[in-house]
């Protein structure tokens, strides 16, 4: 692997996301919000922060997984992956050089979350680990549509439901038992409730065995797409 | 097909390739020699981007072996890439960031000077516009910026699918004298085209390409020759008389005649163009 290829594909993606107003905005929408509702929404009896914790999940189900998919299957679509790929850019030289921008840009939108929520301490070392495991599971979800579709039309009609449910199981889950149990096993639940226990948490087998199934189970799946429908 | 074996760039042996039960090429011989302009002239859906694509790595041939520069076409590496210049059927320009942003990424990609940018947008006359970006470009401009970008590491072979296709005649002009540039370097140059006056004006050797099947090989101005069953001249008089002579020895003497007299308008031969060539071999019109 070429660390200036990658580096190459990381300036570029940072250029072109700037320019690209469908993916900046799952990179803002989220963060703004939550400054917005924070501090303009005070219910008496709401738990503390308690649209931090709610959006931040969101934010983890929604913008990874949604901006993994449409750079992939957009750069599919018009051709540009493939000429990366005849200049003998390496698949893994691409997915890191995108990833590690998506998750730049998305630990940037979790510094507003941990202000907003005035996270100190180990409450906030606890809170950006959390949103780190959550934001690479969804990117690697992101990853494995993209490249399952063709162009970026297909990618999306896969990409958004999938993300709505990752990211309303957990709210759901909170006012239903029944879907709790379900949601248990999934990983935006256990992030959910990791974030429930921000500053005290003691992870237990089951959080980390749900966490490391699912990014299993996606890393499968995307391996999968990868050797059915390659990059370009 | 007398060329030398070490002056080969492309070598093509009996390329067929399938998809499910259609047979889109079917047992492709080819050379193509060093510092050679080379086109596979046919019509749409000929299987001219199969090939192209058989030949820089992304597909997969269903038998048979091509080399491109001595090396299998299925184990192509940095070292073969690193010499090849590729025009896509589209573009593959990233439409948001500027003409200057397209090249600069390739320059980090291949680790060039970035210094190869602004020249590679010389070349090509696109530099006033290099921080616009690519959706703001005509096609003309496009087909610039995407072969300035296959020349951005100064490549050995130049692959270049329909470089003109859809452009108006003035972009047609500047590519065409783009390409010729390149000859005098001595870059070998593989081009796809349906426009057979392209063909004809820029070429070396072209393949005509039907049904999978390559119906004629050589020079254009051969080829042409070839068939000149007729093999008349005629000409046209300031009276506005028009002959039609065979080509021959009192002919010769005939029209030296005319000549001396001053009262030809114009001569003519009747070579057939490279169209009426295809026509006459598969008895179907080329568009
Ligand atoms: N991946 C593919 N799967 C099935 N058929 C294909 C594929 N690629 C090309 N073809 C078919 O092969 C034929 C030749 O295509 P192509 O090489 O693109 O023609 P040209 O470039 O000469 O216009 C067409 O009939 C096309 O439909
Ligand atoms: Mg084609």
């Amino acid at each position: 692997m070429n660390p200036k290829k990658i580096s190459a594909i990381f300036q570029k993606q940072v250029k072109e996301t700037l320019k690209n107003k469908e993916v900046l905005i799952q990179f803002l929408m989220f963060p703004i919000l939550v400054v917005i509702m924070e501090n303009s929404i005070k219910v008496e009896g709401m738990p503390e922060h308690y649209f931090v914790q709610l959006f931040a999940t969101m934010y983890i189900g929604m913008a990874p997984l949604v901006s993994m998919t449409s750079i992939i299957a957009e750069e599919k679509e018009k051709n540009t992956l493939r000429m990366l790929m005849l200049s003998n850019v390496k698949p893994m030289e691409y997915l890191i050089g995108i990833g590690s921008y998506i998750l730049l840009a998305c630990m940037i939108g979790a510094c507003v979350f941990a202000a907003t929520g005035e996270y100190k301490g180990r409450e906030l070392a606890e809170f950006l680990c959390i949103m780190m495991v959550g934001i690479l599971i969804s990117m690697l979800t992101g990853a494995a549509i993209g490249v399952w579709s063709k162009n970026a039309m297909s990618a999306s009609s896969v990409s958004v439901p999938v993300m709505m449910v990752f990211s309303f199981l957990p709210m759901i889950a909170s006012f239903n038992e029944h879907v709790k149990k379900v949601s248990d096993f999934v990983w935006s639940g256990q992030i959910n409730n990791l974030m429930n226990s921000l500053g005290a948490i003691d992870f237990d087998m089951q959080t980390v065995l749900v966490l490391l199934a699912n990014g299993g189970v996606v890393f499968v799946l995307f391996q999968i797409a990868y050797k059915k429908c390659g990059l370009a | 097909m007398e060329q030398k074996k070490e002056s080969l760039r492309i070598e093509i042996q009996g390329i067929s390739q399938s998809f499910g039960e259609k047979k889109v090429l079917d047992n492709i011989q080819l050379n193509i020699g060093d510092g050679e302009i080379f086109a596979l002239l046919g019509p749409s859906g000929a299987g001219k981007t199969t090939l192209l694509k058989i030949l820089t790595g992304q597909l997969v041939q269903t038998e048979g072996t091509a080399k491109i520069l001595g090396t299998d076409t299925k184990k192509l590496t940095d070292k073969e890439y690193s010499k090849i210049g590729m025009m896509l059927d589209t573009s593959g320009l990233y439409e948001r960031l500027s003409c200057y942003d397209n090249l600069l990424l390739f320059t980090q990609i291949y680790g060039i000077s970035k210094n190869y940018i602004e020249e590679a947008l010389l070349k090509v006359g696109l530099m006033e516009a290099k921080k616009r970006p690519v959706n703001k470009l005509s096609k003309g401009m496009k087909q610039r910026l995407v072969l300035a970008r296959a020349l951005m590491n100064d490549p050995w072979i130049l692959f270049l699918d329909e470089p003109t296709s859809g452009l108006d005649p003035a972009s047609t002009r500047e590519i065409h004298k783009l390409i010729f540039s390149l000859k005098e370097k001595g870059t070998t140059v593989f081009l796809t085209t349906h426009n057979m006056e392209e063909a004809e004006k820029l070429c070396d050797n072209i393949a005509l390409l039907h049904e999978g099947n390559i119906v004629e090989y050589g020079n254009p101005k051969e080829i042409c020759r070839r068939y000149n069953h007729q093999n008349k001249i005629e000409i046209l008089l300031k009276n506005g008389k028009q002959l039609s002579l065979c080509n021959s020895e009192s002919s010769a003497k005939e029209i030296y005649g005319y000549l001396q007299e001053g009262i030809v308008e114009t001569i003519h031969s009747t070579e057939p163009n490279l169209e009426n060539v295809f026509v006459e071999l598969t008895g179907r019109s080329f568009e």
